[in-house]
């Protein structure tokens, strides 16, 4: 029997999704943001998720749509504004949303490590600001330093490019971001891909994410671009 | 003091010429972030004399100009999400490799706007204490990048010093500025105080130092 990540059906990805998860969404902006699936979590159902991701969406599409739904009780995230941003928006100055900002590198960072089992480390970043009020500081060759840990998941939706049916990834130029490092953090790494290729098509020296990290691949061969979407009235569900 | 400059506050250098200042100043073969906004002015001002290569904390090392219009790739952004285009010898890597390259202090330079500045060097960017926080990669730049370099208007648009005894708003880094590129001057931070590096020829020190809270010197 042969080893094979591949699903037929959104729905088969999420199976395992569950009230009160916390769930990594990849992407920079629209680069890389997993739409389908996240669309997939609206049909799904689940509620009080906690989301972290870099952005907290746009419009009525994707993480935006999401939250929009009122199944998100937190959004840990580096930049929660955005011109086109409404729904997280509306929640927050209603007091209906939880927010945890963390500076973008030590977001990254924190996923990084949780996938590397190293439950916390001292950065720089920080230091002397408001977000390190309440962390430890320590002194390290005459510079000051603050603790930040791990942030560990129960899922990652992530967009790629291709995959074989190992889960072997590839990223399209900065659609990549904070995408391979989130599939080495979450328990289920749940990979949609615009393209499904055979592991002999696959160039060992080319792959940006081991299959080791990657639970369940779907292909979506034609993913809605947000921009677009957005610009054509585009309200999910 | 402050009021009576708002109403004629002096004109200063255009923003194109405070960029062509901060261009001369990175060296050839510089690693180099531009903030979102006014410092993304610097890449157009680099002199053929030296190569610059550009960093974009999404990812992308060997960031190039805007695309036309049917180049744009949603899946070729920059930090502020914005379409471009990499150049020859360009590469791509995940958001932690990125942030390697500011935190690991592997870039040479950043150039970044302000709000605030005060005389030891703390930088406040990020936050005005309304709205919704958010913070990017902006404390990742100041703590991790080897040089900080800060290009502001010299005055708040109500008419007030941006370069402070003590910044009043939330910090984005302290004790992390270099140098300043104002519309008014260059002026790096030294432990006397705001040292005057180039002065708007049409201005006189004196008036510097009455739209500067601190202490200027030359």
């Amino acid at each position: 029997m042969q080893i094979n990540k591949i699903k037929t059906e959104i729905a088969e990805m999420l199976s395992d999704v569950f009230d009160g998860a916390t769930i990594m969404v990849g992407g920079f902006g629209e680069a890389g943001s997993p739409i389908e699936l996240l669309h997939g979590l609206i049909d799904h159902g689940a509620k009080d998720l906690t989301i972290i991701a870099n952005n907290s969406g746009n419009g009525r599409v994707g993480l935006g749509a999401l939250i929009g739904q009122k199944q998100v009780k937190k959004v840990i995230c580096s930049f929660a504004r955005s011109a086109k941003g409404i729904t997280f928006q509306e929640l927050y100055n209603k007091g209906e949303i939880e927010l945890e900002v963390v500076p973008q590198g030590t977001l990254a960072e924190r996923i990084r490590a949780a996938g590397s089992g190293i439950p916390a480390f001292y950065t720089a970043t920080a230091v002397g600001t408001p977000l390190a009020i309440g962390k430890e500081e320590k002194i390290f060759n005459g510079k000051k330093y603050i603790l930040e840990e791990a942030l560990n998941a129960d899922f990652a939706l992530v967009k790629a490019d291709l995959s074989d049916r190992y889960g072997n990834l590839t990223f399209n130029k900065t659609a990549r971001n904070f995408n391979p490092i989130m599939c080495m953090a979450a328990k289920q790494s749940l990979i949609q891909v615009r393209k499904l290729i055979e592991p002999h098509q696959t160039n060992p020296e080319n792959v940006i994410t081991p299959g080791i990290f990657v639970k369940k691949i779907i292909e979506i061969d034609n993913p809605i671009i947000e921009t677009n979407a957005i610009e054509e009235g585009m309200i999910y569900p | 003091m402050i009021k009576k400059n708002l109403t004629n506050a002096e004109k200063g250098w255009e923003r194109g010429v405070i960029a062509s200042k901060i261009a001369n100043d990175l060296p050839h073969a510089s690693y180099v972030n531009l903030g979102i906004g006014m410092p993304e002015l610097v890449s157009q001002h680099i002199k053929d004399d030296r190569e610059i290569i550009y960093h974009s904390e999404n990812g992308l090392l060997g960031m190039g100009p805007t695309p036309n219009e049917n180049e744009i790739d949603f899946d070729l952004i920059n930090a502020g999400k914005k379409p471009v285009t990499i150049l020859p010898g360009g590469s791509f890597c995940h958001h932690a490799d990125s942030f390697s390259m500011i935190r690991g202090g592997h870039i040479d330079y950043c150039v970044l706007g302000a709000m605030e500045v005060s005389m030891n060097g703390d930088l406040a960017n990020w936050s005005t204490g309304k709205g919704i926080p958010a913070v990017g990669g902006a404390m990742d730049l100041v703590a991790g990048a080897k040089n900080i370099f800060v290009m502001t208007q010299h005055l708040t648009k109500e008419g007030k010093p941006k370069l402070v005894e003590k910044c009043t708003l939330p910090l984005t880094g302290s004790g992390v500025v270099s140098r300043v590129y104002t519309d008014y001057a260059i002026i790096d931070i030294t432990k006397e105080g705001f040292k005057i590096v180039e002065i708007n020829e049409n201005l006189s020190i004196e008036y510097l130092q009455t739209v500067t809270e601190g202490r200027v010197y030359q």
